[in-house]
């Protein structure tokens, strides 16, 4: 048992916490907000050559061989940042389910190019009216002799507007299946939209799209078990990201605290709101053990896996959605105008319980398994 | 980084495992299951299997009867210790004052006290909290004036746990009250068969008598008797109220706690003494508790990788008290809930003999109230959130 990073992990630690602090400031991160496309290309073109897109990806496919760790690494310092770019959307969930199902040829195709900066991808997965998580989807998927033909509507979309390329989900008659579909592609409508936490995301049409044989990602009929995998993934990447959120906020929230006077004194003097920041506290160390736990589960048979990264979802759900509260709380009025952090933070951590199954969700996931399974925590 | 326990450890746990399925009495595994109060003598005969082994006080210095145990493996003796249904040992004699003693004590305080605290020869109280002083402390007011090669004590002490057995006392007094408060305080070692002692037991809300007041009119202590220094008690105090990061959260109980409440889901389920709904929501609540659990076990286990200097996180440790105890606490209000109307009976005072069928109904409401003095004693989760808030948020 030992909870030391490597020096290599060290390293890479180092390297994003510094280009947080010097390239990506709140300031800068509300003006690309602004801009078009709402975040900003000059920090995607740093985080490539700061090695963090081709991260996850195997050395052999053209990445640097990270796991589980590395990744929680790097989501906890973007998460301090508040990042807005295309991380997630791009290299966790699109890359991830080209790591765990595509062919050769198609990764050979997309992995140089994503760890360049190059290639923008989404997974275009949630659709209206379904459910508001599961591997499924309504979306259909005919087979064609010359390949295949996509009809179905998509939301939710994270970076969907820039993407050159969608992973989308459909139903073929071998069951739920994924495609590799390009953006430009005839009857592939994309319409923008703002997320409330800062994050672009879109609606995607899909009218009748044809699409090649190499379209299919993985096999026909493959696509829910393939989900389910990115999804654990982008759950423990997601609840180190808001580990790193929950504990600037504290930090920033206990700052203002002491500078903060009211009643001719620090309002940190006040014990309602000492207590509150310890119980704050509480909940930022809970769920930096779940997000250790959730990174080195990933390596884990599914069972564990699974509900190891459910638990720490439910953690960052619940204690997310405290801290984000309490942090607008204490910071009074300020705490709710647009131009300070902390009401950003809330909202990002609001969204991340929204995504990809709520602590509730997560929570039925472990009354269905009648608890977490003993042995093995874990290992990397 | 990784979070399994080396081949080393894996092997101690098995020893531990195996010492506590051949050496840890039936009577007392039941006693523990059905939650039922231990006697002095449980407490005392455990223990002594305990010492016999070497392990009854494996956190004192090696040289006084300690073990060279790593911060995981204490991890691991207690958890263990706790999943097999063992009774912890006297606090007071094992986490307090052999500690104090083995560190600051003269040679002839250790060569007098420590073999026969580690064996319960002696049973230990601790004089702390006083009626003007709970979570105030250091405005106790007991009073230690000096005559000859003795002090003369006079005041009074109370919540007082299990004086009625005490054989001994370690004590905070005042030698002085014209500096600061915590100045002027003395640590002494006080023979409860002292002439001038009056021990008067104190009812609690889950029908016990383990809290006591504790009076002393002219009680005559020598002056061999005092750890270290006159008026440097606080410091002394302080020390104790330190100790044991790694069991401090009760991981292992809480753990076999919420084992037994899944049992008991399961059988009244099965039973039909649940409706769908009721079932349902206790589930819920279970899968909500084993989540905070989960992660106040990892918690723990980044205090002690920190301790022993494997990474990890010293600074977490503030937060294991506070939380570990709402989660006991949370246990026992599942129980209690489960018991339903069924609980209102009180136990017999003794209920010796063959276990009750259902022994954890009449257990769930004595217990309940009882675990409400955890996040009280030794400084309540208030003052807890008091001292991290100054000393870790520095506000």
């Amino acid at each position: 048992m030992d909870f030391e990073y490597s020096d290599e992990q060290r390293l890479l630690r180092e390297s994003v916490a510094r280009f947080i602090t010097d390239r990506y400031d709140f300031e800068g991160r509300l003006r690309a907000m602004q801009a078009p496309e709402g975040w900003s290309r000059d920090a995607w073109s740093d985080m490539a050559d700061l090695g963090l897109l081709g991260l996850p990806f195997s050395e052999e496919d053209g990445g640097f061989g990270g796991g589980g760790v590395e990744t929680m690494i790097v989501m906890e310092e973007l998460g301090r940042g508040l990042v807005l770019e295309p991380y997630l959307s791009t290299v966790v969930l699109a890359g991830g389910a080209i790591r765990h199902a595509a062919s050769a040829g198609q990764k050979q195709a997309r992995i140089p190019r994503i760890a360049a900066g190059e290639l923008l991808m989404a997974l275009a997965h949630q659709e209206p009216g379904g459910l508001r998580h599961g591997p499924d989807a309504g979306s259909s998927a005919e087979r064609r002799s010359d390949g295949w033909v996509l009809t179905g509507r998509k939301i939710a979309v994270l970076h969907g507007a820039t993407a050159e390329e969608f992973v989308v989900s459909a139903r073929t008659n071998a069951g739920l299946s994924l495609f590799l579909v390009s953006a430009s592609a005839p009857g592939v409508r994309v319409i923008p939209q703002r997320g409330y936490d800062g994050i672009p995301v879109a609606e995607v049409v899909l009218d009748e799209v044809a699409t090649g044989n190499e379209s299919l990602l993985g096999e026909d009929g493959g696509g829910a078990a393939v989900l389910e995998r990115v999804f654990e993934e982008a759950n423990a990447a997601l609840t180190a990201e808001a580990v790193g959120i929950m504990a600037d906020t504290l930090d920033v929230t206990v700052d203002y605290l002491k500078t903060r006077q009211q009643f001719g004194v620090p309002i940190g003097s006040f014990q309602a709101l000492q207590h509150r920041c310890v119980d704050m506290l509480i909940q930022v160390e809970q769920s930096r053990s779940m997000a250790i736990l959730a990174a080195l589960s990933l390596s884990q048979p599914p069972a564990q896996r699974c509900l190891n990264i459910a638990a720490a979802k439910v953690q960052i759900g619940r204690g997310g959605r405290f801290v984000g509260q309490q942090a607008v709380q204490l910071h009074g009025a300020i705490g709710i105008t647009a131009e300070y952090k902390v009401g950003h933070a809330f909202k990002r951590l609001t969204a991340i319980d929204a995504l990809f199954g709520d602590a509730d969700h997560h929570l039925d996931q472990l009354v269905a398994a009648g608890g977490i399974p003993p042995g093995n925590r874990g290992s990397n | 980084m990784n979070l399994d326990f080396t081949d080393e450890e894996l092997a101690f746990r098995d020893e531990v495992r195996a010492f506590l399925a051949q050496s840890l009495p039936d009577d007392l595994r039941r006693k523990m299951i059905d939650r039922r109060h231990l006697e002095k003598d449980d407490i005392v005969r455990w223990q002594r299997i305990l010492n016999a082994r070497g392990w009854a006080t494996p956190n004192w210095p090696v040289e006084h009867g300690g073990q060279p145990w790593s911060p995981a493996q204490r991890y691991i003796f207690q958890e263990e210790m706790a999943l097999a249904h063992a009774p912890e040992g006297s606090p007071f004699n094992v986490n307090m004052i052999g500690p104090i003693i083995a560190k600051f004590g003269t040679d002839a305080q250790k060569a007098r006290f420590l073999a026969r605290i580690a064996n319960i020869d002696d049973w230990w109280c601790q004089g702390f909290s006083e009626p003007g002083a709970g979570s105030d402390l250091a405005s106790l007011k007991t009073r230690a004036d000096r005559d000859g090669d003795e002090y003369v004590i006079n005041g009074q002490k109370i919540w007082t746990t299990q004086a009625q057995h005490a054989d001994w006392m370690f004590a905070l007094v005042r030698t002085d009250s014209s500096g600061r408060k915590q100045q002027g305080i003395t640590f002494l070692l006080i023979d409860m068969n002292t002439p001038g002692i009056t021990v008067r037991p104190i009812e609690t809300i889950d029908g016990g008598h383990d809290a006591n007041e504790v009076f002393f009119d002219d009680v005559r202590v020598p002056v061999e008797n005092r750890i270290g220094e006159e008026g440097r008690g606080w410091d002394y105090a302080k020390h104790l109220l330190g100790n044991e990061r790694s069991g401090i959260a009760r991981i292992g109980l809480s753990k076999e706690r919420l084992a037994q409440l899944r049992r008991l889901e399961v059988e009244l389920s099965a039973d039909g003494r649940l409706t769908a709904g009721e079932r349902d929501r206790l589930r819920r609540k279970l899968a909500e508790v084993e989540v905070e659990l989960r992660a106040l076990e990892l918690t723990q286990l980044r205090v002690v990788a920190a301790d022993a200097g494997e990474g990890g996180a010293g600074a977490a440790a503030s937060i294991l008290k506070i939380k570990g105890t709402e989660l006991q606490q949370r246990m026992t209000e599942l129980a209690i809930e489960l018991a339903g109307p069924a609980g209102l009976a009180m136990p017999e005072e003794e209920e010796s003999g063959a276990a009750l069928e259902d022994g954890w109904i009449a257990a769930a409401a004595p217990f309940y109230f009882s675990m409400r003095k955890v996040s009280i004693f030794g400084g309540s989760n208030e003052i807890q959130k008091n001292i991290i808030a100054k000393a870790q948020l520095g506000l």
